[in-house]
């Protein structure tokens, strides 16, 4: 299946409905992109007020799901999409709604940045717990973006390539985790900050979740097929098959 | 897409093999009632059916859909020698109702369509009362003891869903229904002969939406004891009421499947094409 066919109906009235969400959940994922950009800065930076702005900004993600959600109802009810078209809106209503999630963990993220930031100044993560976050942060971060681009493109071979990245992002995790309990361990008094340092991985690795799924949604959207709860290498297969 | 002709000139050129586009394995659980083989027919020079192969599945709804003119009316046609009627046709293949080729030498045509009964787009019943239009058929077969017309019509009225509309003005003249009620009259008079298979062409494009929706939900009240095949240019139709889709164009047949297959992820991209409204 080619994106050039949501532009070819006899209705150009659906052709437009269907490129408008199109665009609108492209537009939704740029925001949340930003959003866990602006998360990683401030609890790297520890910066209550761009923290503030990530918190602020989340309603503006809800806001695009809402709304294009309602876009999608209205195109069923009207149009009857069916086919591509069908799956078109199916895998978007999904998108959205792991992208909406997406918004939340960097919120999660930004609170946490606020309250280890408002902490004591001894009992504060150091800097190499931030950086072992940091390095998942950016690497979910391309995960998200490399997933909204395969479906931009509906290129399934990107879709399968961001797929097998999430197990990157696990081991990344459990390595976080591993260090924590260390640091835990050694002196209690780090336990609150080290919580909230593993809460924010835990809120990233969900990220990494999150553009699996979208990945999944997108070899749906092109090939028909549903390759959920599946292994990697089944997904392979049954993707190219 | 947009340009007909040169689709039509395409075609003729390079002769499309159609053939991997028939999943018959989707009808592995099911009996089957028809069988089509390598039906071919000519108006005249004209081809208008090229090598279809297809099965219908017993007491489950079939629907053929397409652009105008693909064939799926002429195919319909076929499965009770309609097309007899039409001078310049010439059929070739075979058709089997329960493995008996409806094609072979010394069938009894009126046999064959008491057995395959038909319903036109436009209803047309008799301008006779409800009562004798339903009874129409049994009396030609010579039935004509009033306890078991009674019975009948009755039993054939609850079965199109119009008994509780008609049972006090079984008199009347039936031209002084509503279309949708001639129509489901003439689905009376069908059934009450008692065919194995109906097939019904474009029974509900005349129709209003609601008489529609009560054709449909007739038809899938039917389904539990009749083979049902149905012609439809209306795409949402044949999602809501078949099991099962073939997708036709230009004599050919080019897909067929679970009608939930067709209509969320066929096979051909012209079929595609056809059920998002990229053509046709």
């Amino acid at each position: 299946m080619d994106k050039s066919l949501f532009n070819q109906h006899i209705s150009r009235q659906f052709n437009q409905d269907l490129e408008n969400i199109r665009q609108r959940v492209l537009a939704m994922g740029g925001l949340v992109e930003e959003q866990i950009e602006r998360s990683l800065e401030a609890l790297e930076k520890l910066d209550p007020d761009l923290s503030s702005v990530v918190i602020e900004k989340d309603q503006y993600v809800n806001g695009f799901e809402v709304a294009i959600d309602e876009e999608c109802t209205k195109i069923l009810a009207k149009r009857q999409p069916a086919a591509g078209d069908l799956r078109l809106v199916v895998a978007i209503i999904k998108t959205i709604t792991d992208l909406e999630r997406v918004g939340d963990e960097a919120e999660k993220i930004a609170r946490m940045a606020q309250h280890i930031a408002a902490s004591m100044e001894g009992a504060r993560p150091s800097k190499s717990q931030f950086g072992a976050v940091v390095h998942l942060g950016n690497h979910v971060k391309v995960m998200i973006n490399e997933a909204l681009d395969a479906f931009a493109r509906m290129d399934v071979d990107a879709a399968l390539k961001v797929a097998q990245k999430e197990a990157k992002a696990d081991e990344e995790y459990n390595a976080i985790t591993r260090q924590l309990i260390t640091y835990m361990m050694e002196d209690p008094r780090s336990i609150s900050s080290s919580l909230d340092v593993m809460w924010s991985a835990r809120a990233l690795e969900r990220i990494g979740d999150h553009a699996r799924n979208i990945c999944e949604y997108v070899i749906y959207l092109v090939e028909g097929k549903d390759v959920r709860h599946i292994s990697l290498e089944k997904m392979q297969e049954l993707a190219k098959s | 897409m947009n340009n007909a002709k040169s689709v039509k000139l395409a075609k003729l050129d390079e002769k499309e093999d159609y053939r991997d586009g028939i999943n018959l394995d989707a009808l592995a659980n099911e009996k089957i009632a028809l069988e089509v083989e390598d039906l071919s027919l000519y108006y005249g020079d004209k081809q208008a059916l090229f090598d279809i192969n297809l099965k219908i599945p017993e007491k489950k709804v079939t629907a053929f859909i397409g652009p105008s003119g693909c064939g799926k009316s002429t195919l319909l046609r076929c499965f009770n020698r309609m097309n007899d009627l039409v001078d310049i046709a010439k059929v070739s293949g075979a058709i089997k109702l329960h493995g008996n080729n409806i094609y072979a030498p010394g069938v009894n045509v009126a046999d064959l369509r008491r057995n395959v009964g038909m319903v036109f787009q436009k209803p047309n019943p008799f301008p006779k009362s409800i009562y004798e239009n339903v009874a129409y058929g049994l009396r030609l077969q010579g039935i004509n003891k009033r306890s078991v017309l009674d019975e009948v019509v009755e039993w054939a009225l609850k079965g199109a869903a119009l008994w509780d509309e008609v049972k006090d003005r079984l008199d009347d003249n039936a031209l002084g229904m509503s279309g949708g009620q001639q129509q489901r009259l003439v689905i009376a008079r069908s059934i009450a002969v008692q065919p194995e298979v109906l097939l019904l062409d474009e029974p509900a494009s005349a129709l209003d939406p609601i008489s529609t929706l009560k054709i449909e939900e007739l038809i899938h009240d039917l389904k539990d004891q009749y083979t049902i095949v149905i012609v439809t240019h209306n795409m949402q139709q044949a999602a809501r009421v078949s099991d099962y889709t073939a997708f036709m164009y230009m004599g050919n047949c080019v897909e067929f499947d679970k009608t939930d297959t067709i209509f969320t992820n066929p096979k051909k991209k012209k079929t595609e094409d056809y059920i998002t409204g990229r053509y046709g």
